[in-house]
């Protein structure tokens, strides 16, 4: 039976932590992340988890902890955020190449410099070629039900790669929301009992991790971890659409589309501006005009088929991107749903809307207006790259 | 009941986050969805801050600060003339101002229109409490003005909330304060 709880995604992920009760968590302290950990070394402290928690001296050290434990056969979790993401930058790819499925909560928060700490997508969207599972969520309860559907994703044995469970830092980290929570019974039961396919531990059937692996084998390897990421692909939708049934929560999906059978108009999001884009899309729907939104939730593996199918028959698509790829076409959310949409049998004019970046906030009035120059754009509005809500353009 | 917003100011240090925090749990004990979150900045001892808090019988999707809210709670009245406490603020909508003035004089001084409330929660926190923090005060005030929370679930709410960071005395202390402010905010 679900408990409402008044929580912070930070919390909300520290909580569903502790009910996972993973081996090992290894973490340093950064805005907006350090909530996370400080909640969840009370519940060390107080014996509530049976967690061996490792307080390593950097972001490179915690991953590289979670590596070595992973590799030893433990369900392990970190999280991090921003320049602790980058710091850690190489070992991440490492994680996914020696196919340790890590879960890492990233309260995703925009790189220095100059310095900021609020809330954009710029940390996570630069490991989005790692070779990590990525998922973005809206909100707090989003954020729960997604760290059990995460030990499951990457657990999978057809998967076996790490796992970033996204929110928006601040927005998403710092804020309460009510958050319907399983019994401890209900997750230990949906996570079930870790079993790893290979365990340096395991001395009857011995393993090398990390040897040197030049042209004789290098690029089978890597050919086998795309496989791995295609794979991950049905295994995220059958998890995520099966969750409502196995937990009496939430439905998921790899995507949601809202309002958008019938809608001449769409907007593309990730994270907490989808629900800010709902809260539009009820407020236009009831003045009876057409407007729809995709939201993202799975970003890697890129769902390409399930988004061209939910923006078929839309004409004009507006992508929203919390951060920038420098000198590139658009934004990284533009440049997935472009190229998804290239195969498609009629093709929606498309722009991107670099937003948000630092925490700058978007507000209703802000995606109303997106969707009013759709509405009143005589043809297909021309490919191009548009900022919101910056000063000077 | 739609979608209510609240707008909290005070100055860092006088528990504004706590209140926001606090109504919202008690609004979530009636199965309403709630958010409650601070205006994210630097928080300094003694700078005014805001705190934001949401209230909805559907969940809540919008994830926007709070620009036109439906209450203004002002815990702080040193905060009347160097901040915009009516900012976005409609006549339909209600302000509650913590001070020892009545509400009229109040009304004059922000040229505010619409429902204004005003009671002495420094005075009855000093009473209860025994320190000058306002917050619980004026949550109990909110309580009564707005008819959004019952006053059993914001008893709940405190007890819940206070539990593990106070000694029962003080928990007593602030549940004694919301009483009292409760009864004292004329409406």
């Amino acid at each position: 039976m679900a408990k409402p709880m008044a929580l912070s995604g930070n919390f909300a992920a520290a909580y569903a932590t502790k009910q996972i009760n993973p081996h090992v968590v290894a973490a340093y302290p950064i805005t907006p992340q350090t909530l996370m950990m400080e909640k969840f070394s009370e519940y060390v402290a107080n014996g509530e988890v049976d967690t061996e928690l490792v307080c390593v001296e950097s972001e490179h050290s915690a991953m590289s902890a979670c590596i070595g434990a992973a590799a030893a056969g433990g369900r392990v979790i970190t999280s991090t955020a921003a320049n602790g993401l980058a710091l850690m930058f190489e070992v991440v790819y490492i994680a996914a190449s020696l196919r340790l499925p890590i879960t890492m909560c990233v309260m995703n928060r925009a790189l220095s410099g100059p310095i900021n700490i609020h809330g954009d997508h710029s940390d996570s969207m630069g490991t989005r070629d790692s070779g990590w599972i990525q998922i973005f969520n809206e909100n707090a309860q989003e954020v729960y039900d997604t760290m059990f559907q995460a030990v499951r994703i990457g657990e999978h044995k057809d998967v076996m790669l790490p796992v970033m469970v996204n929110f928006d830092g601040f927005i998403t980290s710092h804020k309460f929301e009510r958050v319907d929570t399983l019994d401890d019974a209900a997750v230990r039961d949906y996570v079930g009992t870790y079993t790893p396919e290979h365990s340096l531990l395991d001395t009857e059937d011995p393993v090398t991790y990390g040897p040197l692996d030049l042209f004789d084998y290098y690029f089978e390897h890597k050919r086998q971890q795309v496989d791995a990421m295609r794979n991950a692909l049905p295994v995220a939708r059958e998890v995520l659409t099966s969750y409502a049934r196995e937990t009496g929560q939430n439905e998921y999906d790899i995507i949601e589309a809202y309002h958008l059978d019938d809608a001449d108009v769409a907007i593309v999001a990730l994270s907490s501006t989808a629900g800010t884009a709902k809260f539009v899309v009820d407020r236009m729907r009831a003045e009876g005009k057409k407007v729809g939104l995709l939201k993202i939730r799975l970003f890697r593996p890129f769902p390409v088929e399930a988004v061209r199918e939910a923006l078929a028959g839309v004409k004009q698509v507006a992508v929203l991107d919390r951060s920038d790829s420098f000198g590139a076409y658009g934004g990284p959310v533009f440049a997935e749903v472009r190229n998804a949409l290239y195969d498609a049998e009629s093709r929606p004019g498309i722009v991107d809307y670099i937003y948000g970046l630092g925490g700058r906030d978007i507000n209703a009035v802000d995606i109303e207006g997106v969707y009013n120059r759709m509405l009143s754009a005589s043809g297909r509005m021309a490919g191009d790259v548009q900022y919101l809500g910056v000063r000077g353009d | 009941m739609d979608l209510i917003e609240i707008r909290w100011h005070g100055r860092g240090g006088q528990g504004v986050v706590t209140a926001s925090e606090l109504f919202a749990e008690a609004a979530m004990q009636d199965g309403n969805y709630i958010q409650a979150f601070p205006e994210f900045g630097p928080e300094r001892m003694g700078a005014p801050i805001k705190a934001f808090t949401r209230i909805c019988p559907t969940p809540i999707t919008i994830h926007s600060q709070v620009y036109t809210p439906n209450i203004v709670v002002v815990l702080d009245p040193t905060l009347l003339g160097s901040v915009d406490v009516t900012q976005g603020l409609g006549t339909d909508g209600i302000l509650i101002v913590n001070t020892p003035k009545d509400a009229k004089e109040i009304a004059t001084m922000l040229g505010y229109a619409g429902r204004l409330y005003t009671l002495d929660a420094t005075k009855i926190a000093l009473e209860t409490i025994g320190r000058p923090v306002a917050n619980t005060a004026c949550a109990g005030a909110l309580v009564k003005v707005s008819g959004l929370v019952s006053m059993d679930n914001m008893m709940a709410a405190t007890k819940e909330k206070f539990r593990e960071k106070l000694s029962e005395k003080a928990v007593l202390a602030n549940i004694e304060t919301i009483r009292k402010a409760y009864e004292e905010v004329s409406v």
